[in-house]
């Protein structure tokens, strides 16, 4: 196993240019996780850590391993979509991929650095990763270098699956309205960016799913939620207009919701999953949980 | 990628999303505590608490006898027994029995809609129950309950999906006994954990769909027997 682990980090510091000998590595981690007992990501991370202070470049990552805040990293990544912003002290923000997903990037306006370009590629060296409102994203600063790269960068779509049960459903959910020009969430009325406006109505479900080993916070849209649950725009309509108050649909969205089996499919970005398919979860078949009897007494 | 939801979603660092009214994530502490699964005896019989750090609003654990690190747990199973035991303001003990045993759970103000679901739902019926671990010590031993945040009524399919997971995760932490893992070795010293006697509890609870029962199929019977007075 330690030669396997040894191996792989070899191939990710030869990518950052970084040459260390093989036997090298294994001895530090066979040091570390068989010696000192410490658990095998640990050892990889202070092996990695060694190195990478040693040459002192930010480790070159791909935004899928971006796991925790406060790091510095390089990123490869091609800018996706560029966001409006309202704040002067931000200069740009918006999302950038690589082929393992996308992530959310502020650059500082203090940071003085060139803008970038939609749908244009760039080396990111020196960015640290931060953490807000739990989902991590990553801040250009002054000691960021941003270059123009050649190859064009795939951006992986991540469309990733979780089969799990739906713990609850949050406010903002049911019937809402959205602004006309801009399609923000309108909040008592108003748009972010253009202020008191007349709106128009959609569905939308904020929830969370949960499989007992991860928790993926999941957004329906309005199809996603005629389909599975049968309550239409119209209907949703009809049911705030005869109960006069626009928490029923939240309430009989979650009657249908909480509590129950899910398989969900769809791209993740940023902090949510946009749920493009969502299936009940099929009961075991007899023959399945015979198989888990079966696996049971065999341990 | 463009979904109008993802402009939406963003503001400079520190400006409030104000229409984000969801649960503050609790930012100290990093991500959302996943729920996890863990059948009813083996819950009972859990009883090692901690915090991972000093800090008053540091996260609540108890480690199960097999491992599971709980600071949130999702169980599904019938709803058997509810009771009012506030003096003044409504207070809910309720008692949701799954194939191995039971869960207690406990409702009150800070649980409004669990509250709310409690006075309305009438056992026996499927509930599913998402909440949050609790162990009382009343002096001779802590006592573990489940302080709700949903609570559901549900199918017997969507319990027979629970047991089947539970069973799983059960069996994947079974297996997990003797080795590294940090919590089955923390587990290990506290509980000594006997894996027969685990392994005697999954089966309990994976029989328990072979065997189905006559009166499943008849769904407004609840699942309980009914006793022929006539035959005794
Ligand atoms: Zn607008």
């Amino acid at each position: 196993m330690i030669k396997e682990i040894a191996e792989q980090l070899k191939t990710r510091f030869s990518e950052m240019d970084i040459e260390v000998p093989l036997e090298e590595i294994e001895s530090k981690l066979d040091a570390l996780i068989n010696e000192y007992r410490v658990p095998v990501d640990e050892a990889k991370r202070s092996v990695v850590n060694q190195y990478l202070r040693k040459s002192d470049i930010p480790e070159l990552v791909k935004i899928r391993d971006i796991q925790s805040e406060g790091q510095w990293v390089s990123l490869k990544a091609k800018v996706v979509q560029l966001w409006t912003s309202e704040s002067e002290s931000i200069a740009q923000a918006g999302l950038i991929g690589d082929e393992t997903g996308t992530i959310k990037f502020t650059k500082w306006a203090k940071s003085d650095l060139p803008l970038v370009e939609e749908g244009k590629c760039y080396m990111f060296k020196n960015v640290v990763t931060d953490e807000w409102q739990g989902r991590f994203q990553v801040n250009f600063n002054k000691n960021t270098e941003i270059q123009e790269i050649e190859e064009n960068i795939e951006v992986g779509s991540s469309v990733e699956e979780i089969t799990g049960a739906i713990m609850n459903i949050q406010s903002g959910s049911g019937l809402i309205k959205r602004c006309e020009s801009c399609n923000r969430a309108l909040v008592k009325g108003s748009c972010g960016e253009h202020g008191k406006v007349e709106g128009k109505y959609d569905l939308r479900v904020k929830a969370v799913i949960d499989d007992g080993k991860i928790v993926q916070d999941i957004l329906l849209n309005k199809d996603t939620i005629e389909t599975l649950t049968g309550i239409t725009l119209d209907s949703a309509k009809e049911m705030v207009a005869e109960a006069l108050d626009p928490s029923v649909v939240l309430d009989a969205l979650a009657d249908k919701l909480v509590g129950r089996y899910f398989k969900v499919q769809g791209p993740k970005i940023g902090r949510y999953m946009l749920v493009e398919e969502i299936q009940k979860m099929p009961v075991a078949s007899d023959h399945e949980i015979k198989e888990l009897i079966a696996q049971v007494e065999a341990l | 990628m463009q979904d109008a939801e993802i402009p939406m979603e963003f503001a400079p660092r520190h400006a409030q999303i104000s229409e984000d009214t969801e649960p503050p994530i609790n930012r100290r502490f990093g991500r959302r505590e996943v729920a996890k699964r863990v059948f009813a005896k083996e819950y009972r019989e859990s009883n090692l608490t901690f915090k991972e750090s000093d800090d008053q609003y540091a996260p609540l654990y108890l480690l199960t006898p097999t491992g599971a690190k709980c600071n949130r747990v999702f169980i599904v199973g019938t709803l058997t027994e509810k009771e009012d035991i506030g003096a003044g303001a409504e207070f809910w003990r309720a008692r949701v029995v799954d194939p191995t045993g039971a869960f207690t759970i406990y409702a009150g103000q800070y649980q409004p809609e669990a509250t709310r679901a409690l006075a309305e739902i009438e056992p026996p019926q499927f509930v599913a129950v998402a909440g949050k671990v609790s162990v009382y010590d009343p002096g001779d031993g802590k006592i573990t309950s489940i302080r709700p945040e949903s609570i559901s009524v549900i199918d017997a399919e969507s319990r027979d999906i629970w047991i089947m997971e539970t069973a799983r995760h059960t069996l994947e932490r079974i297996s997990t006994i003797g080795s590294e893992d940090p919590d089955a070795k923390k587990a290990v010293e506290h509980y000594s954990p006997d894996r027969e006697y685990y392994k005697q509890m999954v089966l309990m609870a994976l029989m328990s769909m072979t065997d189905k029962p006559a009166e499943e199929k008849d769904s407004d019977k609840g699942g309980f027997d009914v006793i022929d007075l006539s035959k005794i």
